[in-house]
């Protein structure tokens, strides 16, 4: 029986179970909890207005400057673009390979006699706005500020998005070719779990070399020969070949008036052409992969974690110990678990060479006020890392039951003995990787006794309760359908627990900030000092407070969360 | 035993069981027919305590599912219809795993976890993931799951789907013996044959509510199919596929 080609279905049909999905969801979350939504747009409003108004000051600061003010404006564009960049590409590999080879809606599509083009083409977009709404979103500020600034116009919002469109779809297209391409390469078994071990490690190396470009030099003109050398490196684009430097120049033209058009040609053309090369890659390339792709099951065990550990907790009842070596063997197994780790080691890394590097003590002398702002700084940075590394291992840690929360809630486990047991086992290592990181980048500050108790007291209880925020957001925000571990921290659940998490350790910082440098001036400058204050004892006192609210209202909400849950 | 009253479950405007009354004593097997959607599966969930009921209780064993949880888990084995494990752990650690939340440990589970790997065929796969496994040696490891903490009353959602005609046979002689030791079972399945031949009374659910229940005679009485099947009794309660209709759509 001989039969005609069928019709091939328009883009927008393959698409159409995507976005119904996302708008039932969003409408699904809105009338279930209109407290929760209402709390959701607070922190994203207080967020958003934080970026907004440090971007401004900033650039109208730079405005003010004449000549360089304008280059340096462009030059933070540029960097920022390319910070950006890094983390679309990463996002991108860990996305494609969820869109491309792991969706549960594949076996469908693969089978259906739909065409490559559109098919490649459908799925790229799915992977362009699963990994890239974060950072449009971070981005919307920041391109507000420079519009207003500079004074952009109402054409300005097209421009600047006409910008950002193919900055977003040439590292999509290229995370989606790296993957194709390392899905053929490595051997069948174990693709899936390699690949999230080489994005990684990519992206390292791409952040390591980053850093040691050592951008700081830009913010110290004395470090230049003479003035004319600092110009030209302003002027000198960072990374000419990048689309993060087209989009930042073709944003800065519009903004200064500048009539070029060879950004836009160069982000439009290479966009262009990047979709077909694309197009003609996965034509080659995919069927093979995704065949591939699904014969990754692995058969015989590493890491069996019995022995030592089993015997160290002996003391628990057995429903919590097995629970616990469960997760710790669900980690350890799980390459796109751990692999991450490598990610946090070069965080860690990035953050010490940056608190090494400050020129605290070559000599020269530095205000009193520097020396404690940067302490606190550190106090800072350090609560961002311990952040960053709850969203990436506590969070998805509800998640992660999954499809087998069936077995958990027949069970007679109780919800409280399961929460805690995954609040301790995020919290525990947190705790050491807390302590070790703030004594050491003290220690490198040389910072008095006084203030490393403040920052170690200060740095504990954040932790406690940045675990608990971690853990009730991924209960808040579960992600039990994803097939990738590495994505549930990049879902909406999981920016809006950084935004809290960040609010939180912010509030603390300005509370903190103003009694413990007065107490410190006191203590050096004063002929009689004065000592502890009831006003540091009252900071103090508060700061405690919040932080055990935050930690005990964060887990009452998740439990009742946990309770409640139902599939 | 199990015990159903006035159970009722819905989403927003559509109610999916519907005042649903229904008692299984020790010693019972009872079988829980229906077609897709007819609300098997929310019941079960329910029974279990993954679901919370909109209104009605479940017992188990005499003991309210929502107000003393834990102590009604502790006697229930639950069986699900699709058999998600963890695909990292190996077969004897998810046996292990499914223990410990019932509280057991120690060479008695180890004991009973081989016993019960080599009743179901996989002991050869004891240590390795499950993640390797086919859908029918998944299916029977939440089987083994079910049964290694020695539950009084166990709750299968189709547990026949996956199974090879070996491990089909093996399940309803399990089930058998079970309750003839005094366990009770309550099982939803789409063979027919098997629900004639191995439960003591059916009941058949359509749209959220039980529209007949009893043994096969009592289910031909109430229908006026004295010498009609089970098959033939079922489709005349909740609707078959006309001929027309068919041919419509084999001819098209």
């Amino acid at each position: 029986m001989s039969r005609s080609l069928p019709v091939q279905p328009r883009l927008w049909t393959l698409l159409t179970p995507k976005w119904r999905s996302a708008l039932v969801r969003s409408r699904e979350e809105h009338t279930d909890s209109r407290a929760r939504f209402l709390l959701l747009g607070f922190i994203g409003l207080l967020f958003w207005v934080a970026v907004f108004g440090i971007a401004f000051r900033v650039l109208r600061y730079f405005r003010s400057v004449e000549e360089i003010g304008n280059l340096m404006a462009g030059k933070v564009l540029g960097v920022i673009l390319l910070a950006f960049l890094t983390i679309l590409l990463l996002s991108n590999i860990i996305t494609a390979l969820s869109t491309f080879f792991l969706a549960k809606d594949l076996d469908l599509l693969v089978a259906a006699p739909v065409g490559g083009v559109r098919f490649y083409l459908a799925k790229l977009a799915e992977t362009v706005v699963h990994s890239s709404w974060m950072v449009a979103l971070l981005a919307l500020p920041i391109f507000t500020a420079y519009g207003i600034v500079y004074k952009g116009g109402f054409l300005y919002p097209f421009v600047a998005l006409a910008a950002f469109i193919p900055y977003l779809i040439l590292p999509a297209v290229a995370g989606t070719a790296l993957t194709l391409f390392l899905v053929n390469v490595f051997p069948a078994r174990r693709t899936r779990e390699l690949l999230g071990l080489i994005a990684t490690g990519a992206v390292v190396i791409v952040l390591v070399s980053l850093r040691f470009l050592r951008p700081e030099q830009l913010a110290q003109p004395e470090g230049f020969r003479n003035l004319v050398d600092y110009l030209a490196v302003l002027r000198t684009p960072t990374s000419s070949f990048l689309p993060s430097e087209w989009t930042a120049s073709m944003v800065m033209n519009w903004l200064l008036r500048v009539a070029d058009p060879w950004p836009v040609a160069k982000l439009w053309g290479a966009a262009a052409v990047a979709v077909a090369l694309g197009a003609a890659l996965h034509g080659r390339l995919y069927a093979l992969g995704f065949s591939k792709a699904q014969e990754g099951a692995e058969r015989k065990v590493r890491r069996p974690l019995r022995g030592p550990l089993s015997r160290m907790l002996r003391s628990l009842p057995p429903s919590r110990r097995e629970f616990i070596l469960k997760d710790l063997r669900l980690f350890f197994r799980d390459n796109t678990q751990w692999s991450q780790l490598i990610l946090l080691a070069v965080l860690l890394m990035v953050y010490l060479f940056n608190i090494r590097s400050l020129p605290l003590h070559s000599g020269e002398r530095v205000p009193f006020r520097l020396v404690t702002m940067i302490s606190f700084l550190n106090l800072g940075l350090a609560g961002f890392v311990l952040a960053a590394v709850a969203a990436r291992f506590v969070f998805p840690a509800i998640s992660l039951e999954g499809r087998q929360m069936w077995l958990l809630r027949s069970s007679p486990l109780d919800p409280k003995a399961m929460l805690w047991s995954k609040y301790w086992l995020g919290t525990i290592p947190l705790l050491v990787l807390a302590l070790l990181i703030t004594i050491f980048t003290n220690w490198l500050l040389h910072v008095s006794g006084f203030m490393m108790v403040v920052a170690v007291s200060t740095i504990v209880l954040y932790t406690l309760a940045v675990s608990a925020l971690a853990l009730s957001f991924g209960a808040l925000y579960p992600q039990f359908g994803t097939e990738n571990a590495a994505q549930i921290p990049t879902s909406f659940g999981g920016l809006v627990y950084m935004m809290s998490g960040l609010c939180l350790l912010a509030l603390i910082i300005v509370l903190e900030a103003g009694p413990v440098t007065d107490y410190l001036r006191d203590q050096r400058y004063a002929e009689q000092p004065m000592g502890i204050t009831a006003g540091l004892v009252g900071t103090g006192a508060l700061v405690v407070l919040i932080c055990l609210a935050a930690t005990i209202v964060s887990l009452r909400l998740g439990l009742k969360r946990i309770e409640m849950m139902e599939w | 035993m199990i015990r159903l009253h006035q159970l009722t479950k819905r989403y927003g405007r559509f109610t999916a069981v519907d005042k649903i009354d229904l008692a299984v004593p020790s010693g019972e097997l009872f079988g829980f027919l229906g077609p897709n959607g007819a609300g098997k599966t929310t019941t079960f969930r329910m029974i279990a305590g993954i679901l919370r009921p909109t209104s009605g209780t479940v017992e188990v064993g005499g003991i309210d599912i929502n107000r003393r949880p834990l102590e009604a888990k502790a006697r229930l084995g639950f069986i699900p219809d699709r058999p998600f494990v963890y695909d990292k752990l190996t077969g004897a650690e998810f046996l292990r795993f499914a223990a410990a939340l019932y509280g057991q440990q120690g060479p008695t589970v180890e004991h009973r976890i081989d016993e019960l790997l080599e009743l179901f065929d996989l002991s050869r796969w004891k240590n390795e993931l499950t993640e390797s496994y086919s859908h029918g040696m998944r299916q029977k490891l939440i089987i083994s799951g079910a049964l290694v903490h020695r539950p009084e009353v166990i709750v299968v959602d189709e547990p026949m789907v996956g199974l090879d005609p070996r491990s089909a046979r093996l399940l309803k002689d399990l089930f058998r013996q079970f309750v003839d030791r005094g366990g009770t079972v309550l099982m939803s399945t789409h063979t027919l044959e098997v629900a004639e031949t191995m439960c003591d009374r059916i009941a058949i659910v359509h749209g959220g509510k039980i529209v007949a229940s009893g043994n096969m005679s009592e289910l031909q009485e109430q229908t006026s199919s004295e010498d009609l099947g089970l098959e033939d009794v079922f489709l005349k309660l909740t609707g078959g596929m006309r001929d027309h209709q068919l041919d419509t759509i084999l001819d098209a």
